[in-house]
């Protein structure tokens, strides 16, 4: 059996999302998306990665979501009302319980994933450069070494971003067509 | 921690994901669907990092820092294009956008 903090958190994590999915109105569903990220978030506080939780707490559901929300109450979309339509429900609910029932084959019954602890380090990686640690230091000592191509170009991409989100929300009037 | 097993946190992973896909596959509000799409990407992170700490390497929670920041620059640009699309339609629902369809 799982500890109960995992299983409020994973609780409140897929009732969130199941929110997210439900609601009718945009801004429930954002609600729901920005409560899913914190359940996320302390999920990675369980799982010892501090560093990586305040990340998503930040950027996540603080500045992502926020622009969501400024877009969703700028743009003022009617809701759709009523029920689903059945070909949509039947597509959802099929979807959901077929690859559900996936996931809990492969991660649970088959017995693929081994059920060690943590901390125990797996007999295939008897040399390991980069040992789990809580500390934010480590991540800026990857960071700079084996990662640094991948760093620069995530730097590069958003200045991209940056670039084509200002040529995308400029109004020319000579490109409407 | 301590009675918490990889199984465990990859479950909670993959109903995320599936729900995220059920999401994607039947709202129709596009903003909505991008925050499905967002929720799967978050999935993602999620079994990278239990990963990372179930093999005591450090790789998957580097990966997710970038994740993130990829997330981050595709969410800018996805809302950038959506807004541009709402100033030319005038709507945001997907089956009222059938130009190429039709």
């Amino acid at each position: 059996m799982p500890d109960g903090l995992f299983i409020f958190f994973a609780a409140l994590t897929l009732g969130a999302a199941l929110l997210l999915v439900l609601s009718r109105n945009a801004v429930t569903s954002a609600m729901g998306m920005i409560l899913a990220l914190v359940g996320v978030a302390a999920d990675f506080f369980l799982l010892d990665a501090y560093f990586l939780g305040v990340l998503q707490v930040l950027v996540y559901a603080g500045a992502v979501m926020v622009l969501f929300l400024f877009i969703i109450m700028l743009l003022d979309t009617e809701d759709a009302t009523g029920a689903y339509p059945w070909k949509t429900a039947a597509l959802g609910l099929a979807t959901f319980f077929l690859l559900a029932a996936g996931v809990l084959w492969l991660f649970h019954w088959s017995g693929a994933v081994s059920t060690v602890k943590a901390g125990t380090t797996p007999p295939e990686l008897s040399v390991n450069p980069a040992e789990f640690t809580t500390a934010a230091k480590s991540f800026g000592r990857l960071l700079y070494t084996k990662y640094l191509l991948p760093l620069e170009i995530a730097g590069f991409l958003l200045l991209v971003a940056l670039v084509g989100v200002v040529s995308l929300s400029k109004d020319n009037p000579e490109s409407n067509a | 921690m301590e009675n918490t097993s990889l199984a465990h946190h990859l479950i909670l992973a993959g109903l995320l994901f599936v729900l995220g896909l059920t999401g994607v596959l039947m709202r129709r509000n596009l903003l909505v669907v991008y925050m499905c799409l967002e929720l799967m990407l978050a999935a993602a992170t999620l079994a990278l990092v239990a990963f990372s700490r179930f093999n005591r390497t450090m790789d998957g929670a580097v990966l997710v820092f970038f994740v993130i920041t990829v997330a981050a620059a595709e969410v800018a640009v996805g809302l950038a294009l959506i807004v541009a699309l709402f100033r030319k339609r005038g709507t945001v629902q997907s089956d009222a956008l059938t130009t190429l369809r039709d």
